[in-house]
């Protein structure tokens, strides 16, 4: 529409003749997919060795029996009407999950990208908090609302636990930031001046919106709505502690079989078929979004923001506040209500008692301080790492491979092998944490890979999460950015780097620091793979609230509590210092 | 242009290798195949204090370095999958309902610990060829909201018998036999009590006088049994739980000043033991710090340790229990067991049954 690719020839190619034009276009080309493939290298290993090969071993190990493949195994498992039935729950659930998070964050994703108002650097940061919460703790906190007793049940006699219910609202509080951050960061530097001219042009509001707004947002829409899909699709404590016993996904199917019953060619079979449903579900993402990026103006996200002008803004603005305040502020506050709820009133016993057992020791207990400490060490290994390796992932998912002239086919072999690198790095985050967990086991422990006891491994297994949030901010961004700037620079004399660092990087530093503040989060609270590999005496946050919660006594429970409080707390403050970081560059706009 | 990409690639791969260096780094870093070090492999609950385990070290010269690794179940999996790499010298959680699969697997390496003398033979589940060696006993058992009981002028159940009948219809809570190792504990009681083809009738009964499965533990304990404290902010709404025999205890451990009577109540004909085994790994690296630290694990300093670390009772019947398990604990005169070997044959088959009985 308004915002097309750009057809016109770059103007550093000097038209000798077709003959010649030809074989300098195909040099180009050579030269990018060259260029590609070096940049792929680094990723494509990373996940090579650290999900591919574990992930494989773990179902090698399941499918073969004295040294013979069983693929008899696969009719056997997939004919039982069980798990034909956890297949399809697990399947509707999630897009059920997703069209309601879609649903719900979207407008919050306009409010938090268009509307000046106070404190919203706050609220950006607490509406990622859920993120980084523990399910257990979570779920308890949504139990306390819904659940028997709890507050829509004093009020109106609603209970909504063990019901579906409970888990569709679950996933919306836990993935609401990933629709605002991931739309929302586009969203804000998209310039409102060609909505506003199809105003001029006679389009209604919304005429111009879903025509001129909407077709822009679509490639990141449709990323964070996989991301959405993809994490409930695997999801674990939610389903087991709010829809009870009676639901159950196969990531939960896959948690039994493995770590429970050891019944690993079972296992091995659910993991397939999970896998190829992510794969199904990628094809179908790549096959929808593929002719929709396009270069677009990007803008200040600064200059984008005013306050809510007339009584239309000002409702849509009170209806997100009052979404989040219900869905999201309010479970928090629970969980902040529950670690000062001692046995004699309120007050601060827990996180006194939190110091205190420290103090008197034991393997079990750890400072609080330092599993903070652990938390944030882990947490900016893992973002280190999922930055440079997402970053050079989607560079070279951006780098146009010659697409133009005489080396079509060799375009076309490049674009494949691009879609299915895509999606190789999208593969963990639909992957069960239990097999990628004891993939790491069974294969991370020999030279020249002993990493089993290493410390670095817990960030490595948070990072395979966090790359794919890098990845999807990143790439809306990286496309839309317009390729003659490039070239522009290019003409003026500077070196690819430099055209990089002084176009690409100002434009994308605010998906980059977005991007950060993801994999630190999801690295903050990974638990399923974190509690197979983490070192005993050094706990991070989640683990150490687990660890709690499985322990009886009113001392206990609510220690995990304030344990939990206190994550929060740390993911509140370090995301707005991250958003700090990002508004002081902004200068360089 | 062209020399410009390839450096552009260089600094790519220099930072790849400064990832893989600081991954190498790390792993260097280990102290695993120190030999003055003895690892201790086991699963989340395990626990010791400080002062016990250092005075192990003054006295043997050795360290422990403990790696824990998620429930008891999901441990002693990962131990069998790594047991050609394995991660320590010694393991310790694994428990009667899932030693067969351990032994079958050839996870331990024979060895008699000093001190196995104090521990009745009838823990001793593998005293032919002492591969496992029992270190801690504790009992799955209904738990009861004392209050709850008072108030309402009844008497609190005590046995399997009592749970079918109609005034303690809607009462209990359970934990799903597939996910939870109380829930399995529970129902492994029932099939001791009532035989492999008599405990689904029971199980039909008890569904019918309304019993409630939750997934886990936390949620039954924690969220819907109205005796513990955590339950009670919760406005759980069931007085009767499938926990602990050590959870009475454990609910006025913290308590000032301690009541005369524990808010809640074990009702002792519906246990089943569990016992707790530890053994020496095969292929551990240091075996002979494997052999002091099981014997230390059976030595009655660590036993007498171990009741306020892990609510476990010890195996060591020289070792004393502390106050708190002796005053608001229950005696559990004749808990039900089941041979490991049937567990491990019929496991997979009781559970798949119970969960078409009770939550289709």
């Amino acid at each position: 529409m308004v915002v097309a690719p750009p057809e016109v020839e770059p103007p550093g190619h000097a038209p000798d003749g077709p003959g010649a034009r030809r074989a300098a276009d195909r040099r180009a080309a050579a030269r990018g997919i060259a260029s590609r493939l070096a940049l792929m290298a680094v990723p494509f290993a990373f996940f090579a060795v650290f999900f591919a090969y574990p992930v494989a071993a773990i179902v090698a190990r399941g499918l073969k029996d004295g040294g013979r493949w069983q693929f008899g195994r696969m009719g056997e498992v997939l004919g039982d009407p069980h798990i034909g039935h956890v297949l399809w729950f697990t399947t509707w659930q999630a897009a059920a999950s997703t069209a309601l998070t879609l649903a719900l964050a979207l407008p919050g994703a306009y409010v938090f990208a268009r509307f000046d108002f106070p404190g919203k650097q706050v609220l950006r940061a607490v509406v990622t908090v859920p993120f980084v919460l523990p399910t257990v703790v979570a779920g308890s906190a949504f139990l306390a609302l819904l659940g028997r007793g709890g507050l829509l049940d004093e009020l109106w006699g609603v209970r909504l636990d063990t019901t579906v219910w409970a888990i569709l609202l679950a996933h919306v509080f836990f993935n609401y930031a990933v629709v605002v951050r991931t739309v929302g960061g586009l969203w804000a530097q998209l310039d409102p001046r060609q909505e506003e001219a199809a105003r001029v042009l006679g389009a209604g509001r919304f005429a111009a919106w879903r025509r001129v707004t909407l077709p822009a947002l679509a490639p990141a829409v449709a990323a964070a709505a996989l991301m959405v899909f993809l994490f409930t699709f695997t999801s674990f404590g939610v389903i087991q502690i709010l829809g009870g016993p009676r639901y159950a996904t196969l990531e939960v199917e896959i948690y039994q079989q493995t770590a429970q019953l050891l019944n690993l060619p079972t296992a091995a079979v659910l993991s397939i078929v999970q896998l190829l449903a992510v794969c199904v579900l990628l094809a179908v993402h790549a096959w929808t979004v593929r002719r929709r990026e396009s270069t677009l103006r990007l803008v200040d996200a600064a200059r984008t923001a005013h306050r809510p002008r007339g009584a239309g803004q000002w409702a849509l603005l009170a209806g997100v506040l009052t979404c989040v305040t219900l869905l999201i502020l309010l479970p928090l506050a629970v969980l902040v209500q529950r670690s000062f709820d001692g046995p004699d009133g309120y007050g601060p016993v827990f996180y006194r008692a939190l110091q205190s057992a420290a103090d008197n020791g034991g393997t079990f207990v750890v400072a609080p301080l330092e599993a903070i400490g652990n938390s944030l060490s882990y947490g900016l290994a893992a973002t280190a790492i999922a930055v440079v390796i997402g970053g050079l992932a989607a560079a070279a998912l951006t780098l146009r491979g010659g697409a133009k002239g005489g080396a079509k086919g060799g375009a076309r072999g490049a674009g494949r092998l691009v879609r299915g690198f895509d999606a190789l790095l999208m593969l963990p985050l639909g992957t069960s944490a239990v097999t990628v967990g004891f993939g790491f086991l069974i294969t991370l422990d020999k030279p020249p890979l002993d990493l089993r006891d290493s410390w670095i491994l817990v960030p490595l297994a948070q990072a395979l999460v966090g790359v794919p949030f890098v990845v999807r901010t990143m790439l809306p961004v990286l496309r839309a950015v317009d390729v003659r700037l490039r070239e522009a620079a290019a003409v003026l004399g500077a070196s690819p780097l430099r055209a990089w660092r002084e176009v690409d990087l100002p434009l994308v530093g605010r998906a980059l620091a977005v991007a950060a503040g993801f994999a630190f989060a999801v690295s903050l609270g990974e638990f399923g793979a974190t509690v197979f590999i983490a070192r005993p005496e050094s706990p991070t946050l989640p683990v150490a609230v687990a660890r709690l919660l499985g322990r009886p006594g009113e001392l206990n429970y609510g220690q995990a509590m304030a344990l939990s409080t206190m994550l929060m707390l740390v993911c509140a403050v370090a995301l707005l210092a991250l958003e700090r970081v990002r508004t002081d560059r902004s200068g360089e706009f | 242009m062209n020399s410009n990409i390839r450096r552009a690639i260089g600094a790519a791969v220099v930072g790849a290798l400064g990832v893989a260096t600081l991954a190498a780094c790390g792993g260097s870093g280990s102290d695993a195949s120190d030999s003055k070090t003895v690892t201790l492999v086991s699963h989340d609950s395990f626990n010791a204090s400080k002062p016990v385990l250092d005075d192990f070290t003054k006295k043997t010269g050795y360290k422990v370095r403990v790696v824990k690794s998620g429930d008891a179940g999901a441990a002693v999996n990962q131990a069998i999958l790594s047991k050609s790499h394995p991660q320590g010298d010694v393991f310790f959680g694994v428990d009667n309902t899932l030693l067969s699969r351990a032994l079958d697997n050839g996870l331990f390496t024979p060895y008699e610990a000093k001190g196995l003398d104090r521990v009745p033979r009838d823990l001793q589940l593998d005293a032919a060829k002492h591969r496992a060696t029992p270190v801690d006993t504790g009992d799955i058992c209904v738990n009861y909201d004392r209050a709850y009981f008072k108030d309402h002028k009844l008497a609190p159940p005590r046995s399997f018998d009592d749970l079918v009948k109609p005034e303690y219809k809607n009462l209990l809570v359970t934990e799903n036999v597939a996910t939870s190792s109380p829930g399995l504990a529970f129902q492994l009681g029932t099939v001791a009590k009532y035989g492999a083809d008599g405990w689904q009738k029971y199980w039909q009964r008890l569904k019918d006088n309304g019993v409630e499965v939750v997934d886990g533990w936390e949620q039954a304990y924690n969220q819907r049994f109205s005796g513990s404290a955590a339950g009670k902010k919760a406005k759980g709404d069931k007085p009767l739980v499938v926990s602990y025999a050590s959870s009475p205890p454990a609910e006025v451990l913290d308590a000032k000043p301690q009541p005369q009577e524990g808010p809640t109540g074990v009702a002792t004909g519906t246990c089943f033991r569990q016992i707790e085994f530890a053994g020496l790994l095969s292929g551990a690296k240091n075996t002979e710090g494997g052999k002091a630290l099981l014997d230390f694990l059976v030595s009655k300093e660590f036993q007498e340790d171990m009741p306020l670390q892990m609510f476990v009772k010890p195996a060591n019947q020289d070792a004393k229990l502390p106050e708190v398990f002796t005053k608001y604990g229950a005696k559990i005169p004749d808990p039900e067991t089941l041979a490991p070997e049937q567990i491990a044959k019929n496991r997979e088959q009781w559970v798949k049954s119970w969960s078409s009985l009770l939550l289709k």
